[in-house]
């Protein structure tokens, strides 16, 4: 039943198809452009994918027959994962008569750049901006640029490029490089990139071998799950911003990787049976449309997680298989009462997220079995969910603590489901299920909030490290109940209240 | 007629001195040409480096097991201080800064070794493989115990004037604080980088990414055994600075020199982020106390300060920054009495070093701090106690170091600054809305920036540069300054091309190279403009002057009626192009090359009574911030900042609002999210941006409005009137911090004195509300 195989990847760069055979399954994509290209516009300034010196794009084809385009960290990214893709790379984006790209003058015109070692980074998210939104708000130019660190310039000239840069396009042009972010028909050049990828996409499992390192990239869960069985030491690779890391930090050699991104189950979500069902391959970026539309109190929680790029490449199921203490999806799914399927080649069992993590970085999947789906019952009506996220910066940080709670308040107003939990208060992201008993079945008061913080003390004990101590963590964790029950009888009253992330601020339409 | 020059008697040139005129490599930076010394090509056999890094704050070596590095795949070369030939020391101005640890280590992160290999991945794989046996030895890990164990690493200064003790004592009001004030890493988005190639002879070129490649060139020389003519740095562009690359730049390029040397192989050294980030130091963090006397009025009759910074293991540049925070902590006040002790504590970590404002913020965050606390404690607004300690004009206007505030505009400033920000409403407007949010409280802060502008060591206040017309009237221009960002080249270029009436496109801006211009000072201090633009239009004026009597006498004119204007030569009724009056004097052996020098007049100080002229002129500038906080979290939001800035006569409107900007909003970064955070066990936890947090885009606020004085003038020559702007923004971002401090007071009764610690962090704002409410 094996499918065929390729030893082989092939992608784009500036118009032409470049195979590659014999390459390092964890050379990363910037190691190759900067090293082996010597390609050397996009920087490295923390391979970690932080700071954005290194985005680039990538360009894929749509359902919709479109080409889509994604800024992603070249640093953390591998080489192979590269399969079926067009790479765009600060160099692409200049005209072949040496002109400027819009974004790059606007960026010229605006001062946008002073030493310039950020810039070619972002330049491309600023690219990435410009082919899918059209009029960007500040805060949509936040949030594209949240990946992006600048020490020079104090970021002002680099959002007035933002918005300049559409005023920058000449007339409508044919080079869907040049062509801002539209609805309109595709372009001649893009239907010419479109049937460009078209040609190299297969449906093979590449498997490619590199001296003692294997890498595949199977395309069905059947054969992830053989290949698992074949390798049970193998190391799963879904976005790569953290299995990067082992790699670029920590100079782990990982024999072999299998990649979950072309497994075609994997990479499927929808809603069936009253409950969310997200594929282990879905990026965050995909998987947040589908779940605000469900769950729109996760706006904000979203919004700071992580940054577009990291979003980009980072699976939900990534994220939640990798069980940080400090991951912020999962207090949001515990609460939600997510469950888990998992896969091997035995069969399939479901397992609730809450008893997934058995400790830190321990959790409850056997040898040879993966993650293959988060399932996330909908909300019922009179669930009232809410988020928190605190951090010592509000974008691109992990959480000091991330606090989730939904209750569910019968008509007399007493709570009669409560589910809070919490992230980095503990080894693993867990439910606080003293703090619960307290809430279930209780009308809110000053009093419960009281007995409600008393209890949570006794479900935590926090530790002190360099994003918080536990005294802070601890009282935060408490205060943050108090946050909720305020924001819950405001929007009970009607009355408009905004945490302090979008103070002043305009939201999105 | 050359056909590029456009003479036009009205126009003036493109780029002259004044205009906006873009950053010269922008157009490389995005699309990604502008060539870091990591993107030089690589030349043939080339080695890459890895340093391996002690584990222990304090400790004996007591053995150095490198087999296992030396069989690892690709390496060639390991070095250890052993086999340094000459000086095992890249200190900049003590000799106390050891390249590789020779037997001690006195800091977690210090270099110990490195290793030489075909590939980055192989070194840094091979690095890890060594066998260290320490002994460790009691450290010193903060600043308190330093002090109480008398462990510094220069003596204590004191500076005094007046009685200070009398006047505390006689005061109608007193008060006394005790600040503790973090570091922060410059966070330059290049990581510390040198590229050495081996030439004939011994002798060695090398890439550095440099403030200073006139010191890189000297150290790396002397580790050598070698001397400075043997020895070439050169630095087209950094990818930031901040500071963090003029002292410390000499390390890497030390390691990458002897490696080469030793190997006889290119060798390039570039530290990963964390490890730059644990090898290399950072601003200075900070015990600061205040005693402090005051009329009812909170004007201030005398103050104590006491002053402690953590140096690290070694002296460094921490002299001259220690002493730039005792000339800052009056800001701009007028401090009658006044008693400055400054302790430059010793401690096992990682050597501080400069940062954009030299131990100027933290001297001015003193004495922010203690008037803040003088206005709350007499139920003043802040700003009114600022104004009534101000420096006056003609009268109370002597700093504790004796130079006369001659060039005061702090009035002019804020009158301005407190118009259109509409400060007076928004600060009834704050009230209001605190009365009314029992959660969310608003907080508004104006403060202000007098800033010392040259080096304090006399000596360093001078520059050169070089410079060659060729016949076809373009320019190769060379000085002695290094671009980090800041504009230099494209600031310096314009004054070029003012001065010789050439658009600026016809100047060639080239790297910063120690066999052009030797023995340059590091472009700090805020300076590299000032000298390095005054030296450069010596040089062009030398040039002008020789055209100029050439054209002269060719045209048989006198000399006062030969014009340069707008690329093209005047000479009577006889007009040409600078290009052919350029290859007119060539045919007539007219020498067309020129260096060019200059020293700042007036200044001139004795550091043994720290007394004198330290600084030619002073920068001003002031900042109104706005935030919002969360009581029940500490997160907190600027909301609105309204800077108005002192930039002289601009010399580059576009480049100097960059500086205004980005040193602001460093400034912010500092006093709010970037924390360092060491464990007890004397390691830094904070060593990439995973941890540590610089702003990003949603931290800058939405409403920021910036304007540069539209009447600056320096009052003393710089050229063309400028003055410096790289590091006086960086302390309008105390306007933040007191702003925030501000709302935390809301939560207590009028009167009452948040303790805030900085950085600011959420947690700091938390534990400074809890205070305050615990209080009450």
């Amino acid at each position: 039943m094996s499918n065929h195989r390729t030893d082989r990847i092939r992608f784009i760069l500036d118009g032409t198809v470049i195979e590659l055979r014999n390459v390092d399954p964890t050379r990363t994509v910037l190691q190759y452009l900067r090293e082996d290209l010597h390609r050397t516009g996009s920087k490295e300034g923390c391979a970690e994918g932080d700071c954005g010196a290194c985005t680039v794009v990538l360009a894929e084809v749509g359902k919709d027959n479109r080409l889509h385009a994604r800024a992603i960290n070249a640093c953390i990214q591998f080489l192979p994962t590269l399969d079926g893709k067009e790479l765009l790379t600060v160099e692409s984006l200049r005209g072949s008569d040496g002109s400027l790209h819009p974004v790059q003058q606007a960026m010229v015109n605006c001062h946008g750049s002073q030493c310039g070692f950020c810039t070619p980074g972002f330049v491309m998210s600023l690219f990435a901006l410009y082919k899918n939104a059209q009029s960007p708000s500040r805060v949509t130019i936040d949030n594209a640029l949240a990946g992006n660190l600048c020490r020079c310039t104090g970021y002002r000239p680099i959002v007035d490029a933002a918005r300049a840069m559409y005023g920058c396009a000449s007339e409508r042009s044919d080079n869907w490089l040049l062509a801002a972010c539209s609805s309109g028909p595709a372009s001649s050049d893009e239907k010419r990139r479109v049937e460009r990828l078209q040609s190299i996409q297969h449906g093979d499992t590449v498997a490619l071998e590199y001296g003692a390192k294997r890498y595949f990239a199977p395309r069905s869960c059947n054969e992830l799950a053989e290949l698992l069985g074949a390798w049970p030491d193998a190391r799963l690779l879904a976005g790569g911003t953290d299995v990067g890391l082992w790699v670029t930090k920590q100079h782990r050699e990982l024999d072999t990787v299998i990649y979950t991104g072309r497994v075609t189950e994997l990479c499927g979500q929808g809603v069936a049976d009253d409950a969310i069902n997200i594929g282990a391959a879905v990026t965050l970026a995909e998987a947040m449309p589908l779940l605000l539309r469900h769950f729109p109190a996760l706006h904000e929680l979203l919004l700071r997680f992580a940054s577009p790029p990291i979003r980009n490449a980072g699976t939900l199921g990534g994220n939640v298989a990798n069980g940080s203490p400090i991951g912020d999806s999962m207090p949001a799914l515990l609460v939600a009462d997510a469950c888990l399927r998992l896969r091997s080649a035995n069969g399939t069992r479901e397992l609730p997220l809450a008893k997934f993590y058995l400790d830190y970085q321990k959790n409850a999947l056997r040898t040879g079995e993966f993650v293959e789906q988060i399932i996330i019952p909908l909300p019922s009506a009179g669930d009232e969910l809410r988020t928190y996220k605190i951090s010592k910066r509000f974008d691109q940080d992990i959480s000091a603590v991330c606090g989730a709670y939904r209750l569910r308040f019968d008509d007399d107003g007493r709570i009669v489901e409560a589910r809070i939990a919490y992230g980095g208060l503990a080894a693993t992201p867990r439910r606080a299920h003293r703090c619960e008993a307290v809430l279930q079945g209780a009308l809110p008061s000053t009093d419960l909030t009281h007995k409600a913080q008393q209890a949570l003390r006794e479900d935590f004990e926090p530790i002190s490290d360099m994003r918080a101590s536990d005294q802070y963590r601890r009282q935060v964790a408490g205060n943050l109940l108090q946050r909720l029950f305020m924001d819950i009888s405001a929007a009970q009253s009607g009355a408009e209240l905004t945490g302090i992330y979008e103070y002043g601020r305009a939201r999105e339409a | 007629m050359d056909a590029h020059a456009k003479p036009d008697a009205g126009g003036s040139v493109a780029g002259a001195a004044g205009s906006a005129i873009p950053h010269d490599s922008s157009h490389l930076h995005v699309s990604g040409e502008a060539t870091y010394t990591d993107d030089i090509p690589e030349p043939r056999g080339v080695l890459h480096l890895a340093v391996g890094m002690s584990t222990r704050p304090h400790a004996r070596i007591v053995a150095m097991d490198f087999d296992a590095v030396r069989r690892a795949p690709g390496v060639v070369e390991v070095l250890t201080a052993d086999d340094i030939p000459g000086d095992n020391n890249c200190g900049p101005v003590v000799a106390d800064d050891p390249i590789l640890a020779p037997g001690l280590v006195q800091y977690v992160g210090q270099a110990v070794f490195a290793v030489a290999a075909h590939t980055v991945e192989q070194a840094r794989k091979a690095v890890a493989l060594a066998r260290i046996e320490y002994e460790d030895l009691e450290p010193v890990l903060d600043i308190p115990t330093a002090i109480a164990t008398g462990s510094f690493v220069l003596p204590t200064e004191t500076l005094e004037r007046g009685d200070t003790a009398a006047a505390l004592d006689k005061a109608a009001h007193r008060l006394r604080g005790e600040l503790a004030l973090g570091g922060q890493d410059q966070f330059y988005l290049e990581g510390q980088i040198a590229l050495a190639l081996p030439r004939e002879d011994g002798d060695l070129f090398v890439y550095s990414s440099t403030q200073h490649p006139g010191e890189v060139q000297h150290l790396v020389a002397h580790s050598l055994r070698r001397h400075s003519k043997d020895v070439v740095v050169e630095c087209r562009r950094m990818g930031g600075a901040f500071g963090g690359k003029e002292s410390q730049a000499a390390l890497i390029a030390c390691i990458a020199g002897l490696m080469a040397d030793r190997t006889r192989k290119p060798c390039k050294l570039r530290l990963d982020r964390d490890v730059d980030m644990l090898m290399t130091g950072k601003r200075h963090d900070f015990i600061i106390h205040y005693d402090v006397g005051f009329d009812d009025n909170g004007r201030i009759e005398g103050i104590d300060f006491m002053f402690a910074s953590r140096c690290g293991m070694s002296a460094d540049l921490s002299g001259a920054i220690n002493d730039r925070t005792m000339f800052h902590c009056d800001n701009a006040y007028y401090l009658p009495n006044v008693k400055i002790l400054s302790h430059r504590c010793k401690t096992h970590t990682v050597s501080n070093t400069a940062f954009r404002g030299f131990g100027g913020p933290q001297g001015m965050f003193g004495i922010e701090y203690a008037i803040d606390d003088i206005a709350r404690y007499l139920r003043k607004d802040p700003l009114e106690v600022r104004r009534a300690n101000y420096y006056g004009v003609g009268q109370r206007n002597v700093t504790p170091y004796q130079q006369v505030v001659d060039d005061n505009i702090l009035e002019e400033i804020t009158q301005k600054l407190v118009r259109t920000s509409d400060y007076a409403e928004r600060r009834a407007e704050v009230r209001e809305f605190n009365a009314q949010s029992p959660v969310l409280k608003r907080g508004l802060a104006f403060t202000p920036v007098k800033f010392g502008i040259s080096f304090t060591a006399t000596h360093l206040n001078q520059a050169g540069a070089l410079l060659h017309v060729y016949t076809d009237g373009t320019v190769h221009l060379n000085h002695g300054g290094t671009e980090m960002g800041q504009g230099l080249f494209t600031k310096v270029a314009q004054v070029v091309a003012d001065e010789l009436q050439i658009d600026v496109e016809r100047i060639k801006i080239t790297a910063s190279d120690t066999s052009k211009v030797p023995n340059a000072s590091a472009t700090a201090a805020s300076s590299g403009t000032d000298l390095n633009g005054k030296a450069a239009q010596a040089a062009a004026q030398t040039i002008k002057a020789r055209l100029t009597r050439f054209a002269a006498e060719h045209f048989r004119v006198a000399e006062s009626a030969v014009v340069f204007r707008n690329n093209a030569v005047q000479a009577g009724d006889a007009t040409v192009s600078f290009a052919e009056l350029a290859k007119m004097a060539w045919f007539a052996r007219v020498p067309l090359s020129s260096t060019g020098f200059y020293s700042t007049p007036k200044i001139n100080y004795d550091r043994s009574t720290f007394s004198g002229r330290p600084f030619y002129y002073f920068a001003y500038g002031a900042a109104v911030s706005e935030v919002i906080i969360d009581t029940l979290t500490g997160e907190y939001r600027t909301l609105r900042v309204d800077i108005l800035h002192d930039c002289g006569r601009s010399l580059n409107p576009a480049i100097d609002m960059g500086q205004i900007e980005g040193g602001f909003i460093q400034g912010v970064g500092w006093l709010t999210s970037e924390e360092l955070w060491w464990n007890d066990q004397g390691e830094l936890k904070t060593h990439a941006p995973s941890t540590y947090k610089i702003p990003v885009c949603s931290d800058v606020p939405e409403d920021f409005r910036v304007e540069i004085l539209e009447s600056g003038l320096n009052r003393e020559d710089t050229v063309f009137r400028s003055k410096a702007v790289g590091e006086p923004p960086l302390m309008l971002g105390l306007s933040v911090f007191y702003a925030l401090r501000d709302a935390i007071a809301a939560v207590g009764p009028d009167g009452c004195l948040p303790g805030l610690r900085a950085p600011a962090t959420p947690e700091a704002v938390l534990a400074a509300v809890s205070a305050v409410r615990a209080t009450q």
